[in-house]
């Protein structure tokens, strides 16, 4: 039997002097060679793992015979986005982890074809679908990260004028401004947007919804219905004495000014940033390990995720915690800062805690406990917060009667309908964070439901 | 989209008044309120109090003090000139009713946003009582309009070169000393400034509010970067401020992580400069 085709990567003593993309993807024959792997399965459960839910065996067998245009448009039936789904889902706990394949050895990898598929595509020339007949309505979206995205493109599609309002001065929600070049080149994240505009989405920057205009306005102003997926926004911090010191960062500060606002080719670009040699990540999930890198790139000589609990629990993808330890990313684990100190107002030593693990608390993983008097020090000169977002807020709190929970998440059910009729919900602000396929399938259900609501106002 | 300058007025050698095409952002704004703004592609965003509005016009009105790269490289823009984003209007306005007596201090290019402020509250029908400063008379700014919309009206420079020699906390002070009710003190401006009003009238406990000006990314609550501690808690100024309780602050905090890019802004500084070089016209 063929074995798993490995993806080519760059060494990674090389890649970390530069932001370069770190996998390569396959080439022809490889992808040919993995597509061959799949058993094709009458009944096939990787797609239970899916959830936009892409004709998995369909789009391989496509692959398998070599006729790549036909692989990609079967996975654009479902997915608007697969350059950046065949690069940053969690295809472990998804797709490949209900593959078949996977009980015995490994799974087939659904992943990197579905990358190897749109890179194909967007080499050759992207096509553009034809779209519905023209409805007459008009949807409004709030955010443009992979929900407002996905929403938009099915809208579009079928016929519906569909504007996005996005509060920073790029689209692309987290994929823009979080996940960094070197895990999704910015360009990818482009050529995918311009896909979407291409498709006859509106897009607007620089609109904040709550503060520049609010969704009542919008509804007033004759958008029929109302799209929200503002995302997860504000960044928890651990409320421990000198946490505003100095270069006392929150991951989503350090990495908006890197990946958004291009910091790391300062002076060229206007926005500064710094690092110090000894780089402490407080957290251990996709955005931890994605601060840790970044900062290894920036120069920092040593970076340790510092995590409460042990490597078991580490919630980011697997591969990314390879590439991280390749790099010379360092764990620290069962370990909680209880204080950071600082001299001349930068952070200059952090007190740790040890912790040991007790019995499972509600989310299933063995709760931490601090050991008594088992304090110690950290030396660092950086540290980066990355324990946790909370939803952004603005539109919910200008939107009268729209319910939310306590956490802040809008409130909607399975297809993203709100208390307030006529607004619709999906992606981070109604989950909390999540992943970008979970969003976009959030976005996909949403778009079926607006779709039903406005139609059936036309009949009244 | 891009914003386009629709006209623009030298207030003092470092410190200009634009008025900028953005209707959405007019009709919204209120007094208290700024916008982030991004001059080009490869710019940084960088905040700036709305110092007026026009809804009519579909303008809004910045004053804009030249320090650094940025500030400078938007002084040498011209009427008819764009910038590439203007997003607005963030944070949360200022509460205006009617406090009783009202004393508006600014210092510097705080005058400015102490403006809109100040004029908001005259028109709620408050008694006002301006303070302006600078360090000399020739970066005063907004005199006219200043003393147009006050009861009271006070001058200070540093060099004496105006008003009264020295700083507004004296002016302060006396109008407390002979035993005036004040309400509630309004101050914008350094960060040294404002502290010292605040702990001028902290022992009256005269209620006093300041608008606080970190360093800020996004402006919409997304990074933290714009974080301050106000009463043992943080918060972030871009959505819970800017305007925030003047006993509460702790401005050297502030005052510390204002400075945390000097020098990469003065790198940025001294490369454009030599950029732009001898063709500096203004
Ligand atoms: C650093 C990082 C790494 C990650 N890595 C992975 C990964 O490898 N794999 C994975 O599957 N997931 C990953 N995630 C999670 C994933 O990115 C999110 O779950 C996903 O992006 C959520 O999509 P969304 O559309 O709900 O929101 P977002 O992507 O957050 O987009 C929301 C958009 O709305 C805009 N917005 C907010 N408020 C307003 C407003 N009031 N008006 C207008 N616009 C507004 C925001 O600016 C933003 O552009 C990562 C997240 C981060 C932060
Ligand atoms: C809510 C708010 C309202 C403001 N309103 C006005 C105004 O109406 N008029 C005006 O002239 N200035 C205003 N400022 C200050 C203005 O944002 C800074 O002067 C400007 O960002 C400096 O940029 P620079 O590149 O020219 O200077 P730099 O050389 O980069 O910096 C000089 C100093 O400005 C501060 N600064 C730098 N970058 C930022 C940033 N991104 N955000 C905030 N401060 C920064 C720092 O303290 C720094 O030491 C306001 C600031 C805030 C937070
Ligand atoms: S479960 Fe695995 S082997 Fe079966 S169809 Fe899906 S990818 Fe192919
Ligand atoms: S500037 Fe980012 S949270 Fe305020």
């Amino acid at each position: 039997m063929i074995a798993r085709q490995p993806m080519l990567e760059h060494d990674p003593r090389e890649r970390i002097r530069n932001f370069d993309e770190v996998a390569l993807g396959y080439d022809a024959e490889r992808a040919v060679l993995e597509a061959e792997r799949c058993l094709q399965c009458e009944n096939p459960t990787c797609m239970k793992g899916c959830p936009v839910n892409i004709d998995i065996p369909g789009f391989i067998a496509h692959i398998k015979e070599g006729n790549f245009d036909l692989a990609i448009r079967k996975i654009k039936e479902k997915n608007h986005l697969p350059a950046i789904c065949g690069r940053v889902c969690p295809v472990k706990d998804q797709c490949e982890k209900f593959c078949v394949l996977a009980k015995k050895g490994e799974p087939v990898a659904i992943g990197n074809l579905e990358r190897f598929a749109s890179d194909y595509e967007w080499k050759k020339g992207v096509e553009i679908p034809r779209k519905a007949e023209a409805s007459g309505k008009r949807v409004a979206i709030a955010g443009s990260g992979p929900a407002g995205l996905t929403a938009a493109a099915d809208l579009v599609k079928l016929g519906h004028e569909v504007t996005i309002f996005e509060a920073l001065h790029v689209p692309g929600g987290v994929l823009t401004y979080g996940i960094p070049e070197f895990r999704l080149p910015k360009k990818v994240v482009e050529r995918e947007v311009e896909y979407i505009k291409r498709l006859g989405v509106d897009i607007r920057t620089d609109m904040v919804i709550g503060r520049t205009i609010t969704a009542d306005e919008l509804l007033r102003q004759g958008f029929d219905a109302i799209f929200v997926g503002t995302g997860a926004g504000p960044p928890q911090f651990l409320g421990v004495p000198g946490e505003n010191l100095g270069l006392v960062y929150s991951a989503n500060e350090f990495l908006t000014r890197v990946n958004l606002m291009q910091a790391y080719e300062f002076p060229e670009y206007d926005t500064p940033i710094k690092v110090g040699k000894k780089v402490a990540v407080i957290g251990a999930g996709n955005v931890a390990f994605d601060a840790a890198r970044t900062a290894l790139r920036l120069g920092a000589r040593d970076v340790s995720i510092v995590y409460r609990r042990s490597e078991e629990e580490i919630p980011a993808r697997i591969e990314e915690v390879h590439h991280a330890e390749e790099e010379g990313v360092k764990l620290r684990l069962l370990t909680l800062p209880t204080r950071m100190l600082g001299e001349g107002g930068l952070v200059r030593r952090m007190e740790c805690i040890k912790m040991s693990l007790g019995k499972p608390d509600e989310s299933g993983r063995r709760r931490p406990i601090p050991v008594k008097g088992s304090e110690f020090y950290i030396d660092t000169d950086t540290v980066i917060v990355a324990i946790g977002r909370k939803p952004n807020p603005l539109i919910q709190q200008t939107t009268e009667g729209l319910k939310t929970t306590s956490w802040g998440t809008i409130v909607a059910d399975d297809f993203g309908q709100t208390s307030r009729s006529g607004i619709f919900a999906g992606g981070d602000v109604v989950t909390g964070e999540a992943t970008v396929i979970e969003a976009m399938g959030a976005g996909k259900r949403a778009a079926e439901a607006i779709d039903r609501f406005i139609k059936q106002r036309k009949k009244h | 989209m891009t914003y386009k300058i629709v006209s623009k007025k030298e207030l003092a050698p470092t410190i200009k008044m634009f008025e900028m095409g953005a209707p959405v952002v007019a009709r919204k704004a209120k007094a208290g309120q700024f916008v982030i703004l991004r001059i080009k592609e490869r710019g940084e965003r960088i905040p700036l109090t709305i110092a007026d509005a026009n809804p009519e016009r579909g303008a809004i009105t910045l004053v804009v003090e030249e320090i650094g790269k940025t500030t400078k490289e938007l002084g040498r823009l011209n009427e008819g000139d764009s910038v590439l984003d203007l997003v607005g209007p963030l944070g949360n306005p200022m509460d205006i009713r009617k406090y009783g007596r009202v004393v508006c201090i600014g210092g510097g290019s705080g005058v400015a946003p102490v403006y809109p402020l100040t004029k908001a509250l005259k028109k709620a029908g408050n008694k006002v009582t301006s303070i302006i400063g600078a360090k000399t008379r020739e970066l005063l700014i907004l005199e006219g309009e200043m003393q147009e919309t006050s009861d009271e009206f006070y001058i200070t420079t540093d060099d004496g070169s105006k008003g009264h020699r020295g700083f507004v906390t004296d002016i302060l002070r006396k109008l407390l000393d002979e035993g005036k009710q004040i309400d509630l003190v309004v101050a914008v401006g350094p960060v040294p400034m404002m502290k010292a009003v605040a702990d001028t009238t902290k022992p009256n406990k005269i209620r006093t509010l300041v608008s606080l000006n970190p360093i800020m990314v996004d402006g919409m609550g997304m990074c933290g970067a714009c974080r301050v501690t106000v009463g043992e808690k943080t918060k972030f100024t871009c959505v819970d401020g800017p305007l925030f309780d003047g006993h509460l602050v702790d401005f050297d905090e502030l005052a510390a992580r204002r400075q945390l890019y000097e020098p990469e802004e003065k790198r940025a500084l001294k490369a454009y400069e030599e950029k732009i070089g001898g063709a500096d016209d203004s």
